[in-house]
């Protein structure tokens, strides 16, 4: 395995709160190669926050920590603003959930594709159209020149999605965090978008977290899954390995998943030990890594 | 350009709905704009008749006999029921009669359209001041967010909102113009530079830079700067406290978090992406504020002696001039109302949204 | 300290005892605001000026001309100086606070129930009331108040009741609308729905269930007004059509005071300044209680 494009070890994110602090993301660690990882978990179990502090974007006030926050060679805990700045988008981008609200509503989307080129490559507008068109041509946008000049609104959701991973992959990152990013569309073209991502991460040898909640989803999808739970990482393995999880939680998820071609009757309900919210003694990419390839 | 979605193609009920939802928008705004204006009209014409001061004698002076009274009375039309009379009314204003002033015994008409432009020179220079400065100061405070730039603005807001405009105007000439001498006072020009230019536009500023006279240019500056200033100052108040409102919930926005993370610079993200969305609201807000600065301009031209609309109406409102004060009134109403649709207007052209409805 | 705790008790034995205890979190959260806190002391200084101005300072100078005496700058004997019939400005300044304080109480009065009466029903039954009603609101808020106010003000003549009304006339509209959108909010609430079932009638249900409801937005809306009223009041009253001489209104006292401008200066800026921090009090007010009642601290 070559030398991993992320690496984060014991990352932590802390809210402050008028009662206590809260821990919204525990200890964790993980690397990411040049690969398709999936972190899965509930909603409020930390995973879109542990995407977000990657970004250096942790929703304000959070306190992030870290003993480790490697992206290649490069240490995100000693980036000021600025230098963060230019990683973003050039080195690590990240695709929101609803491109309904993540696209600037009164900005044609061609010019939002653009801009990132603009930025990062120095580019003259018409380089930065010219490359914003081919990027179009990527996602498999069809008109590319007329969708150029269409506003968010008049697009719809799987082509709103599409061109919000053109806008983040324009600039040739080598990292893509993917917020839960099918979660928002229709279910008829949430294969179509994933497809679409996952060929152009493969033909850029880019790495891919794909945050979500839906274990079926990211099971089928990635290469490795990852199970969070209360802020902490519970399960770390192969996505095909995932039938042998051995966290409760994670067997529980797998079991209230129906199967097709298997008759079975009601769905067992998801029963949580309060144990599950205790701090890991242990942290986990170890038993990942003999669990992984 | 075409607005057809992804999928949905160039059908007959695309096109009609392309170009039929406009027009009936276009349509209930104008009935909505003429419904509006027909209230205005209806109130003015209750104060009319609210009027303490009996209009036959205003004219035929308390002297005059029962019978020459009686004579103008049914002139006047006060012998019919009151919905004739205000059928008679709207159609003299249909037709630009607002009646003669008695202060000036010309028909009000002719005064408004001499008196207007002093005052859309003053209430125009000082939206400028309003937008320009007010605008960034919104926006600053927005992004500093509860530390000292924002509570500066929002503490000059609220001053703004607390202020006399009159008693802020004097002391302004008090300072400005007396102790420092730094403006001209009162008045649009002094008397020297009186009849040089020819009026065109009516706004003096304007008038003399098309004659090419900088010295009457300068002048008319002169006095033109300090209530403008102070004017300005209101709007500024208004404009950069609902900036920051604006501004702060378009922050919150996931467009924001997109354009961070395709690594944008706080001032793009902040003046273009943030900004360009806090425009479409503005737009409202500073065609309001046009109108609220016509208001002002009543007491802010008592103060600085200019011959605008406002000091008109007060002094029409000393003579007992009836007519000219309810023409003023409705041109003032009217310019609201118009206000309020133009930003309607406005508002469709700088939203796409708006602009081609899905 | 027995009383704070009883008050925070997060279990209330009573109704009352919520009730108070509510209000009592409002009030520390309140405290903390310094701006808010500022325009309170402002707000309660101009009552206290108000309630004992004759306490203050003698009733006589504001109104008693002493022509040997006029346009004395300030002194032992007259703090803020003389006006050009030689009264004491201080005095009048003082008494002026109780003329802003009844203008302001009197709007109030007029402005509330209107908007309530207006608001109320078209946000309860809907349908072509709503539709009429605020049609009518419309018109009144598409007018520039100061404006209207003058026409008002010039149709009815000078004096400070029809100072009062005029500014009442033209300050009601967004009182109505506040009604109607919080009754809007709460039509559908199941407590009105089971009043309704209980066969309460209409009125009874919007004056005993809606109105309690709405009134604690109106109050801070009526404090943000307040600095609106009072400015508007002082710029009809320097216009000559509110308070008639020789009563000691600020704003008329402003536009005395401008003949002599340039020589006796404090004679018109000492009245100016007091409209000035009257209607700041009530705007710092206003707007804490609008940042406490929204939340954010």
């Amino acid at each position: 395995m070559d030398s991993p494009l992320l690496r984060v070890r014991n990352l932590s994110v802390t809210y402050p709160g008028d009662d206590g602090d809260f821990r919204a993301v525990r200890n964790v660690s993980f690397t990411v190669g040049r690969e398709r990882l999936g972190i899965v978990g509930e909603s409020g179990s930390g995973k879109s926050t542990t995407g977000r502090a990657i970004m250096g974007l942790a929703r304000p006030p959070a306190r992030v920590h870290a003993d480790e926050l490697l992206l290649g060679e490069i240490d995100l805990r000693q980036q000021s603003e600025r230098q963060l700045r230019r990683l973003r988008g050039k080195r690590m981008a990240m695709v929101l959930q609803d491109p309904k609200y993540s696209l600037d509503p009164v900005m044609r989307v061609g010019d939002q594709i653009a801009e990132t080129h603009r930025t990062h490559l120095g580019s003259s507008k018409a380089e930065a159209r010219a490359a914003a068109l081919e990027m179009l041509q990527a996602v498999h946008i069809r008109d590319p020149e007329r969708v150029y000049g269409m506003y968010p609104h008049q697009v719809s959701g799987g082509m709103g999605q599409r061109i919000m991973i053109a806008a983040m992959l324009i600039a040739g990152p080598e990292l893509l965090i993917a917020d839960e990013p099918t979660s928002a569309l229709d279910v008829t073209v949430q294969t179509q978008v994933l497809s679409i991502m996952d060929e152009l991460v493969r033909e850029r040898g880019m790495g891919l977290i794909l945050i979500s909640h839906n274990l079926h989803l990211v099971s089928s999808f990635c290469d490795r899954v990852l199970v969070m739970y209360a802020g902490q990482i519970v399960e770390i393995c192969d996505a095909g390995s995932l039938a042998d999880a051995q966290h409760p939680y994670t067997r529980g998820l797998l079991a209230a998943l129906p199967e097709l071609g298997r008759k079975r009757g009601e769905l067992p309900q998801l029963q949580r030990d309060p144990a599950w919210m205790d701090d890991i003694a242990a942290p986990l990419e170890t038993r990942s890594r003999k669990v992984g390839a | 350009m075409s607005a057809a979605t992804s999928g949905a193609g160039h059908t007959v009920g695309g096109v009609a709905r392309r170009i039929v939802a406009p027009l009936r928008r276009l349509g209930a705004l104008l009935f909505s704009v003429a419904l509006t204006f027909l209230g205005l009209t209806g109130v003015t014409f209750a104060i009319g008749r609210f009027m303490p001061i009996d209009p036959v004698i205003a004219i035929v002076g308390d002297k005059a006999s029962q019978e020459t009274y009686d004579r103008v009375y049914r002139e006047l039309g006060l012998d019919q029921p009151v919905l004739v009379q205000y059928g008679t009314y709207l159609g003299k204003i249909a037709r630009g009669d607002f009646g003669n002033s008695v202060m000036t015994a010309r028909p009000v008409l002719e005064d408004l359209v001499r008196v207007f432009p002093a005052t859309i020179e003053l209430a125009f220079l000082a939206l400028v001041i309003g937008v320009v400065l007010g605008i960034p100061f919104g926006v600053i405070a927005a992004t500093n967010r509860g530390r000292w730039p924002d509570q500066i603005v929002r503490f000059m807001s609220l001053v703004g909102y607390s202020m006399p405009v009159f008693w802020l105007g004097l002391v302004g000439l008090l300072l400005f113009y007396a102790k420092l001498g730094w403006v001209e006072g009162p008045g649009r020009l002094d008397v020297a530079f009186d009849d040089i230019v020819a009026p065109v536009t009516g706004m003096l500023t304007i008038d003399a830079l098309m004659a090419g006279e900088g010295d009457v240019f300068a002048n008319a500056l002169g006095h033109l700067v300090l209530p403008a200033s102070i004017l300005g100052f209101l709007s500024l108040a208004y404009i950069a406290r609902m900036t920051r409102s604006f501004m702060l919930a378009q922050l919150e926005q996931e467009y924001i978090l997109a354009a961070l993370a395709k690594g944008l610079s706080p001032w793009r993200i902040i003046w273009v992406h943030a900004l360009g969305n806090v425009w479409v609201q503005l737009v409202t807000v500073i065609a309001l504020t046009f109108g609220s600065l016509l208001e002002g301009a009543v007491l802010t031209e008592t103060v600085f002696a200019w011959p605008g609309l406002g000091l008109y109406m007060k002094n029409s409102l000393f003579a007992a001039d009836l007519n000219a004060v309810l023409g003023g009134t409705l041109l003032i109403g009217a310019i609201y109302i118009l206000l309020n649709m133009l930003s309607d207007l406005v508002y469709a052209m700088v939203d796409p949204r708006a602009r081609e409805p899905n | 300290m027995q009383m704070r705790a009883w008050l925070l008790d997060p279990a209330p034995a009573s109704r009352r005892q919520a009730q108070l205890g509510g209000w009592f979190r409002a009030w520390l959260a309140f405290r903390r605001n310094t701006l808010g806190m500022i325009g309170l002391g402002i707000v309660l200084l101009l009552i206290g000026v108000a309630a004992f101005a004759p306490l203050i300072v003698d009733p006589a100078s504001a109104l008693t001309q002493v022509l040997a005496d006029r346009l004395q700058p300030s002194s032992w004997a007259h703090p803020f100086g003389t006006d050009e019939l030689g009264r004491d400005i201080l005095a009048r300044v003082v008494f002026g606070a109780r003329i802003t304080l009844t203008i302001v109480v009197l709007v109030s009065l007029i402005v509330v129930p209107i908007g309530l009466a207006i608001g109320l029903p078209a946000g309860y039954f809907g349908g072509w009331i709503d539709a009429a009603l605020m049609r009518f609101t419309d018109i009144f808020l598409a007018f520039p108040r100061l404006v209207l106010a003058l026409a008002f003000a010039a149709a009815l003549g000078p004096g400070i009741e029809n100072a009062v009304i005029a500014i009442a006339l033209t300050a009601w509209p967004p009182y109505a609308r506040l009604a109607r959108a919080e009754t809007l909010t709460r039509r559908r609430s199941e407590f009105i729905q089971a009043a309704e079932l209980q066969g309460a009638s209409h009125l009874r249900i919007i004056a005993t269930q809606i109105v309690p409801l709405c009134l604690p937005s109106v109050i801070i809306r009526l404090t943000l007004d307040m600095a609106g009223i009072i400015l508007t009041a002082a710029g009809l009253g320097f216009l000559g059509l509110g308070a008639q001489p020789p009563s000691p209104e600020w704003g008329a006292m402003v536009s005395t005071g401008r003949e002599v401008l340039l020589d006796q200066w404090w004679v018109a800026t000492i009245p100016g300044l007091a409209i000035f921090v009257t209607s700041l009090g009530f705007n710092l007010l206003g707007d804490g209680l609008r940042d406490v009642s929204s939340g954010r601290g």
